[in-house]
């Protein structure tokens, strides 16, 4: 047994423990530059696509990360399951450090973690059946040489995500699927390794919400009855508080807010979180009304803002929003939130 | 009368298995002024339907029978010629879906509107670009930006210009086709909350495609739910969000998220849209439907007035659902 291994096996983690810790978590992206503006910087800008952020993710909770198009979520994601490489930070998964991890450790870590891209439109080979698509994971793995091998688990996880029976859609393709049983199959092939921590990062393009509920259901089951631990990524506010357990709402690269879905959702403390919120329309012809909207668009994360980054479309801007970075304070409960106003209410 | 009235509208597509039939005899009317909003799940016939209206047909789309007719006036017969003169664009618009990315890449946005306007009008080129300045304004987007190429803009400003595009010769219905699917909620919001003060301003009709059922809600004054090409319950949002009488659409309405509903399980409606290739016998929607009994499977249900005048509703039942059993309680 390698060392990672050894590690792994010492503790058993309980529903609640910290399963993951993001500490100071960065990622910087170059920005291309002309050769002319390359020798007129010493300092060449970046794209600070996930600026110091840090948060912990308990076992068997489900943590939505929302926030407009571009704010870092997708880059998040991908920092904190390692398929790219952080620019500094920390994070660990059942206390291992998958920054020091070597490439063969990292990969006997992949099978606890999973990642899926929830766009069943473009996510899957429409060259492979079913149980080709399912049964890779556990064939890079090396834990099952042929598709046939991995017959037994691919049925398991098609019955875990209620395709009954599992022999009808084994050797059905893409295209002889729904877009819910798509998607219910990118949710099997990221089970099929048994994972403890699963990322679900859905596109703003997603767009039926009747197929959508499906596999929402199937992620809120599975981390109820398997402990399985989601971070689920989403534009869809209304959706994230029915099913997270907390949300943490991102902007320009930093987490604003953080807290349980109540809390979030029935109390937002930043002026950010209030302004998504009320974005948000109501299936409910009685209940109209459109909120005051931000003004503008969200701002190029290569030259962000000084001070709170939402100084320039905040409603409640202060001299000292332009100047100083707010901090990240813990509230009431577990909520918490990066505003001077905030603050300043509390006293 | 009103100002569209599509009765028994069908349009079939020719495919080597058989006719796709997509929209399957679809009437409802669109008051002046008025916005009906039109939802079902993906693949129902929602941009089939718009795109019937519009005779924008591609190549192996069949009208199979129906009238469309347009201030008094029945369109769908009258010569492609004269459709497109008086009609497309000059009176009624279209925003396609995924419009933002048919801006073409290599012209200016300001001169696409001019070219938009000059195809339909004779009037001096100076005037068009002044109107398209004014379009621009009118859907928030600075009138200096006349001159940018899509890629100098953002997405939800991409969208902004198609929309000032459609009205570019004054229509007086607007078809919109997921016009913010793609877009953030908040740009949403901006460009739905620019949508009504425009219409508002310009008393202009709209038939808003989506399946987001909270945008209709919060924009349109009636609705017509589709199913399997079919409309299955039309009235006011009013009557259909508050007392839904057909299963699919009351099914849709309780699973539809609601940001300030106390917590609640996710739901979703069970099973899957047919193939519109062979839909199945009777009620389209009996395989999923939990009322679902034999008359359903060989009975075909017509869309009739329930519970309220202007309600309607395809379905045998409709009057056991109208008084709010949860048949969907799981
Ligand atoms: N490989 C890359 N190289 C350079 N910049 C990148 C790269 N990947 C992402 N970015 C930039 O980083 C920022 C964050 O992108 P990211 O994809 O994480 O956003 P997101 O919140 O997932 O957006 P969406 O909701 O649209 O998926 C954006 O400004 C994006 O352009
Ligand atoms: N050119 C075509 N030939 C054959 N079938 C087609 C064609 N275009 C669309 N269809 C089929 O017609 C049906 C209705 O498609 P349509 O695009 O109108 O659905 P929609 O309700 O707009 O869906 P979405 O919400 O995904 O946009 C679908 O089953 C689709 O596969
Ligand atoms: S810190 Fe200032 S600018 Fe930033 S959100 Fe709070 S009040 Fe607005
Ligand atoms: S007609 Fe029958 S199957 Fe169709 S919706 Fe009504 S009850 Fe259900
Ligand atoms: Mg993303
Ligand atoms: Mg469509």
């Amino acid at each position: 047994m390698g060392a990672v291994a050894a590690k792994l096996e010492k503790k058993q983690f309980q529903h609640g423990d910290v399963i993951m810790e993001v500490r100071n978590l960065t990622k910087y992206f170059p920005v291309r530059l002309s050769f002319i503006q390359s020798l007129r910087t010493d300092d060449p800008p970046v794209l600070k696509a996930v600026d110091d952020v840090s948060f912990d993710v308990y076992k068997g909770e489900v943590l939505g990360i929302v926030g407009e198009s571009g704010c870092g979520k997708t880059t998040l994601a991908r920092t904190i399951l390692r398929l790219t490489d952080a620019t500094s930070g920390a994070v660990a998964l059942e206390d291992v450090d998958i920054m020091k991890l070597n490439p063969l450790e990292m990969k006997n870590l992949r099978r606890k973690m999973q990642v899926i891209f929830q766009d069943p439109y473009e996510s899957m080979n429409p060259r492979m059946d079913v149980q080709t698509i399912i049964s890779e994971p556990l064939r890079i793995q090396g834990l099952a040489r042929t598709v046939h091998e991995a017959r037994d688990v691919v049925s398991s996880v098609l019955a875990d995500v209620e395709m009954i029976p599992p022999e009808e859609y084994m050797s059905r393709y893409p295209h002889e699927l729904s877009g819910g049983q798509r998607q219910r199959v990118a949710v099997a092939r990221a089970l099929a390794l048994d994972p403890d921590f699963i990322v679900a990062d859905e596109p703003v393009s997603m767009l039926d919400v009747s197929i959508r509920g499906e596999v929402l259901n199937l992620m809120l089951n599975l981390s109820r009855e398997k402990g399985v631990t989601f971070v689920y990524i989403t534009h869809d506010l209304a959706t994230a508080r029915h099913i997270c357990d907390r949300i943490a709402v991102m902007y320009l690269g930093k987490i604003v807010e953080m807290g349980t879905a109540e809390e979030v959702i029935r109390n937002p403390l930043h002026p950010y979180t209030t302004a998504l919120i009320g974005a948000v329309f109501v299936p409910d012809p009685t209940h109209r009304g459109i909120s005051e909207v931000l003004k503008g668009e969200i701002p190029s994360p290569v030259n962000p803002p000084s001070g709170c980054h939402l100084h320039p479309r905040c409603p409640y801007t202060m001299d000292i929003c332009r100047e100083a970075e707010p901090e990240f304070l813990l509230y009431e409960g577990t909520h918490q939130a990066a505003c001077h106003r905030a603050k300043k209410a509390r006293g | 009368m009103a100002l569209l009235e599509v009765r028994d509208l069908k349009m079939y597509y020719r495919t080597l298995r058989g006719h796709v039939r997509a929209v399957d005899s679809v009437s409802f009317d669109i008051e002046r002024g008025k916005a009906l909003g039109i939802a079902g799940e993906s693949g129902c016939g929602k941009s089939s339907m718009a795109a019937a209206v519009l005779r924008l047909l591609p190549a192996n789309g069949e009208y199979h029978g129906g009238t469309i007719v347009m201030d008094g006036e029945d369109v769908l017969h009258m010569p492609e010629e004269k459709f497109r003169q008086n009609v497309r664009w000059s009176k009624m618009s279209m925003v396609f879906q995924g419009a933002m990315n048919a801006l073409n890449p290599v012209h200016r946005v300001g001169e696409q509107i001019v070219e938009a306007i000059l195809q339909h009008e004779e009037i001096p080129r100076e005037k068009a670009v002044e109107r398209a300045e004014g379009l621009l304004d009118l859907v928030g987007i600075n009138p200096k930006r006349f001159g940018e190429y899509p890629h100098e803009f953002s997405g939800g400003m991409k969208q902004r210009a198609v929309i000032a595009m459609s009205l570019a010769c004054h229509p007086s219905l607007i078809i919109a086709d997921e016009p913010t699917t793609a877009l953030d909620v908040m740009v949403q919001a901006q460009i739905l909350k620019a949508m009504a003060e425009l219409r508002a301003e310009l008393a202009l009709s709209m038939m808003l495609i989506t399946h987001d059922l909270s945008v209709i809600a919060q924009t349109c004054d009636s609705i017509a739910v589709m199913y399997a090409g079919k409309i299955v319950e039309y009235g006011s949002v009013y009557d259909v969000y508050g007392n839904p009488v057909h299963p699919y659409a009351m099914g849709l309405v309780e699973s539809f998220p609601n940001i300030h509903a106390e917590r609640s399980a996710v739901r979703s409606l069970p099973g899957f849209p047919p193939n519109l290739l062979a839909p199945p016998p009777g009620c389209r929607f009996h395989p999923r439907c939990p009322l679902a009994d034999e008359e359903c499977m060989t009975e075909e249900p017509v869309l009739r007035e329930v519970a309220k005048p202007g309600h309607m509703a395809a379905c045998h039942k409709a009057e056991i659902v109208q008084q709010g059993v949860g048949i969907w309680e799981r």
